[in-house]
């Protein structure tokens, strides 16, 4: 067997969440290597809907909602450290958000949550405005007659995805990571001062881990002493052609991206482990986009895509450090885009120091024991 | 360009960018423009680079006209009509209702 | 009895026991002896007329105008006239777009299908995909530019138009269907200046053990006199590598090397081809297993020998299946009719079984020869994994080779990442033009073999459709709940009135 790659770290995954804290551990200096799966293997990174979002994050959970907040403010900073390592410019738009509502009940949910974090976060949250149908239209004269009011908060925004994907991959290789697809961890084994990962293409040695292994973690986190619940969570989007820009904001359900096409999203689907598209959701996708926005009924749609949420049984994030093995870390969340900016700006470096903050206390996987507990 | 070897049994007239042209009935609108000499049918989406029909069998999406004022439709799987007024897909389409910026 | 023609998707019924998709030998054959066994058929095809790519306008055309089509293509007659003649549902001009297979608990797959400007869904107990075969796309410098063409092309517009193109043709590339189209343009009059043969000497040898069985096969007569005719009239050089076509607009000359000599051709038209791959988008995005089949050099559905595929109730026949030229097709078509239709109790096995061994045998002389065709004509690998930084290779989202050789050399896990990395195949082809490229240059840099490698996942809709045309079919509660996160709302008069 190989032996002994001498890493400071390994991270486990290689999608948006590993791949920015491996870059930012990287950057702190540390000897990274990254371990990824096989093409098809789930993926998150390449099925998330590109938001840097703010807005409604985090009910119930003020320190989530600040959490994302400062992610988002902290995006464009991280975009231009990735493009002077890279050249690749992520098309970063943070020209805020709409979210649209095509019944009286849907916009008082809209209003009711809102409300409700900004009371939690004692006004700390991103601000935000609820419009009525007619000031939804003066932004956005191209709504529907069925859209009968809108959230809105000018801190979200939107990038493109899978170019910070290929930029996060590039910016790796820049800063002298190790990264090796086709390395699936089948089993960690803590060692004296460090850990085995093994899986079919040998072992490998590291004196830490970072298991950002999406929906993975939870097989993997019960082997270094840690605990990642997860619950099933499908998500499904159409996308157009591309055409000429006619929307310059984004909402959480459409979006337009720098290149021109349009997404359509999001379903849930919590029973289902099939990763295949279903043509009954499309039809419900398209047809409250139609809603939203009439001057979309003629684009062609070329695609659907489905993914698999990494949400924990709360939703919110895991930053954890194990009690009983020092050295093996875990991050879980859903928003790796959201989040992208934190984790390589601030995580990274603190688990490159060896210690997580205490501010990311409330994201330790310890409020499932007490809730499953109680 | 294609040249017709056999005289068309029954005509039809339409319209590409503005000027008339004649076809054969029966014939795709791909092999149609291409028989009447139109050699670029479209600017391609990202590099806005000439681009004419490459397949004629629906594959390779090169030969995408607007046909009465639907973009982007594929005019090798579509039968020529008297009346039809054609143009050039000119790059991304654009979207109803919101001018060209 | 006949066929009855569906142009508007308000017509179809709401459940077939077989839904063939395509309408070429293979899906013509299948629906016709489906037909005749008493099935509810419906047979969907993209194309405005039957008979497929092979048998293109066959029941236009008369052997007396369109006699420069030669005599294997009249041989399509038979077949339309039998598919004309039988009690079916035809719908032309109709795409289908998704379909999926019997969930569990179920006995119908379901398809979605556009015809007449509306969107579909329909159900079947049984599907055949008879989705026929694509030109390999031969990537070269310049093929982008218009007046450069695939060779299918021209021989459509041959078929469909009695259309030649204008001007200098020099034709480019191997395989038996370039001398076909060069011995039908020659009769049809056109001016062909050079036929640029790109064919791998190399691949002689490995071609040889084949050779017994080809002399034995129906193709040799008929190769060998074509070969000869086309040498007797256009100039043929052999051995041409670095291929590209010139021209700023349009295409106006190709350079090439040949031997020592490189030399440059003017041209008003160029016709590629490097032979044909299975049509696979419908069954990969269904979910069939897709396999690399090593001798053709391409990712093609597994299906047994009567057709099914790794999917209850889908079967796959014809080229689209597994490449062996219009009369296989024609054959497995009707194979996988009498296996679907046993396999949903439409009839008895024992009843076809005699039926079944008389048409193996048919498919296995069809099938006599192709080893060696396929192995002689595999495209040389500078024509698979184009060299060229420059080369273009994702026609639609514009990505050359030299970038793709760029961010594959990042480690990226295969083709699904690289897809997301550059946008390859994301365009409106969903692929089509540049999935074979992909995989083979990822191969050639790996040092692997194109099976290791895999090929995109695609997803419905196979083809493009409106918006308004998705969003225009029925919606189930429970999606409704998926997307809203609450369930279907009844809209109150109250609510209305606020709007306005």
């Amino acid at each position: 067997m190989p032996l002994l790659d001498k890493s400071d770290i390994a991270v486990v995954g290689g999608g948006l969440v590993g791949a920015a804290l491996a870059w930012g551990l990287a950057r702190a200096g540390l000897k990274t290597m990254v371990l990824d799966g096989a093409d098809l293997d789930p993926r998150a990174s390449r099925a998330n809907f590109a938001l840097v979002w703010v807005q409604g994050k985090g009910l119930h959970a003020p320190h989530y909602a600040l959490w994302s907040k400062a992610s988002a403010e902290r995006w464009a900073a991280f975009a231009a450290a990735l493009a002077e390592d890279t050249g690749i410019d992520v098309a970063l738009s943070q020209r805020g958000a709409f979210s649209f509502a095509l019944s009286l009940g849907e916009l008082d949910g809209l209003a009711a949550e809102l409300e409700q974090i900004a009371i939690e976060t004692g006004g700390a949250a991103a601000p935000y405005e609820i419009l009525t149908a007619q000031e939804t239209r003066r932004h956005l004269p191209l709504v529907g007659p069925d859209v009968v009011g809108a959230a809105y908060s000018p801190a979200d925004g939107h990038v493109n995805s899978l170019r910070l994907f290929r930029a996060l991959h590039a910016a790796m290789r820049h800063r002298g990571v190790d990264y090796r697809s086709g390395h699936a961890v089948e089993r960690i084994e803590p060692q004296g001062n460090g850990f085995r990962l093994v899986g079919a293409y040998g072992a490998i040695a590291a004196r830490r881990i970072l298991l950002a292994a999406g929906t993975d973690n939870q097989r993997l986190a019960a082997m270094v002493g840690l605990h990642a619940p997860l619950k099933r969570s499908k998500g499904q989007i159409l996308v157009t052609e591309k055409c000429r820009p006619f929307f310059e904001y984004t909402s959480a359900t459409i979006r337009q991206t720098d290149e021109g096409g349009v997404m359509i999203g999001d379903s849930e689907e919590t029973h289902t482990s099939a990763i295949a598209t279903k043509q009954e959701i499309s039809a419900v996708l398209a047809n409250r986009a139609m809603r939203v926005f009439p001057c979309l009924a003629e684009l062609n749609v070329v695609r659907s895509w489905a993914g698999f949420r990494v949400k924990t049984q709360d939703g919110l994030p895991i930053y954890e450090q194990s009690a009983s093995h020092p050295g093996a870390f875990i991050v879980v969340c859903h928003s790796g885009v959201t989040l992208a900016a934190n984790h390589a700006l601030v995580v990274a470096p603190q688990i490159a120091a060896g210690t997580l903050s205490t501010d990311l206390a409330p994201f330790h996987s310890r409020r499932f024991h007490a809730s499953e507990n109680s | 360009m294609l040249l017709r070897i056999r005289e068309p049994a029954e005509m039809v007239t339409f319209s590409f960018d503005g000027r008339h042209v004649t076809a054969a009935r029966g014939d795709t609108l791909a092999a149609a423009l291409l028989a009447a000499g139109v050699d670029t049918f479209r600017e391609s989406v990202v590099g806005g680079e000439p681009r004419a029909p490459y397949c004629l069998m629906g594959v390779c999406f090169e030969c995408l006209v607007t046909i009465d004022g639907i973009q982007n439709r594929q005019s090798c799987l579509i039968e020529v009509r008297e009346g039809m007024v054609v143009n050039s897909q000119l790059g991304a389409r654009l979207v109803t209702g919101c001018a060209d910026r | 009895m006949s066929m009855r023609r569906i142009t508007d998707a308000g017509t179809l019924a709401p459940h077939y026991d077989l839904v063939v998709v395509g309408a070429g030998p293979a899906g013509l054959s299948a629906a016709t002896e489906a037909a005749a066994a008493g099935a509810c058929v419906l047979v969907a095809d993209e194309n405005l007329e039957p008979g497929g790519q092979i048998y293109r306008a066959v029941t236009r055309n008369t052997q007396g105008r369109q006699d420069f089509l030669g005599k294997d293509y009249w041989k399509g007659r038979i077949i339309t006239e039998a598919f004309c003649a039988s009690s079916l549902d035809y719908a032309a001009a109709a795409t289908v777009w998704s379909l999926d297979a019997a969930a569990a608990g179920e006995d119908h797959a379901t398809l979605g299908l556009t015809l007449g400007g509306a969107a579909r869904m329909i159900s079947a107990r049984a599907v055949i995909l008879a989705t026929g075969a694509m030109e390999r796309p031969m990537p070269a410098i310049g093929w982008t530019l218009p007046g450069v063409m695939s060779a299918g092309a021209a021989q459509i517009a041959l078929k469909s138009a009695s259309g030649i193109p204008g001007g200098r043709i020099v034709l480019a590339g191997c395989g038996p269907l370039l001398y076909l189209l060069a011995d039908q343009l020659l009769r049809a009059g056109a001016n062909i200046s050079a036929l640029l043969d790109t064919a791998d000497k190399n691949q002689r040898m490995a071609a040889l053990r084949h050779l017994p069985n080809f002399l034995l096969s129906p193709y040799v007569a008929k190769g060998l006199s074509l070969l000869f005719s086309v040498r007797r009239q256009v100039r043929v050089i052999p051995g041409v590598t670095e291929l590209a076509i010139t021209g700023a607009r349009r295409a106006e000359g190709v350079r090439f090397r040949s031997g020592k000599r490189q030399e440059t051709i003017a041209a008003d038209c160029v016709l590629l081809h490097q032979g044909i791959i299975p049509g696979i988008n419908l069954a990969s995005a269904s979910g069939c297993i897709i396999e690399w089949n090593d001798t053709q050099r391409a990712f093609q559905p597994y299906t047994d020998s009567h057709g099914r595929t790794s999917l209850a109730g889908i079967l796959s026949a014809g080229d689209g299946a597994d490449i062996g030229g219009a009369e296989h097709a024609a054959v497995s078509g009707r194979i996988a009719a009498l296996a679907a239709l046993a396999d949903i109790g439409l009839l008895p096995p024992s009843q076809i079984a005699t039926r079944l061994e008389e048409l193996e045998k048919q498919r296995q002389l069809y099938r006599r020869g192709r080893a060696f065709l396929d192995t002689l004509y595999r495209p040389a690998r500078q024509f698979l994994a184009p060299p060229e930084p420059d080369t273009m290779v994702c026609r639609c989202e514009e990505v050359s080779a030299g970038t793709l050789r760029q961010v594959i050399a990042l480690g990226v896990p295969g083709p699904n990442q690289l897809k997301t990395f550059l946008r390859c195949g994301m365009g409106p082809c969903q692929g089509r033009m540049c999935a074979s490229t992909i995989t083979e240059i990822m191969a050639n840099e790996r040092g692997v073999s194109p099976a290791e490698i895999g090929t995109y996942r695609l997803r419905a809709p196979v083809k493009p459709l409106r918006l308004a045309e998705l969003g225009a079919l029925p919606q189930t509660p429970a999606a409704v709940v998926a997307v809203t996160g609450r369930p279907p709302e009844h809209r109150s008069i109250e609510e209305e009135g606020k709007k306005q």
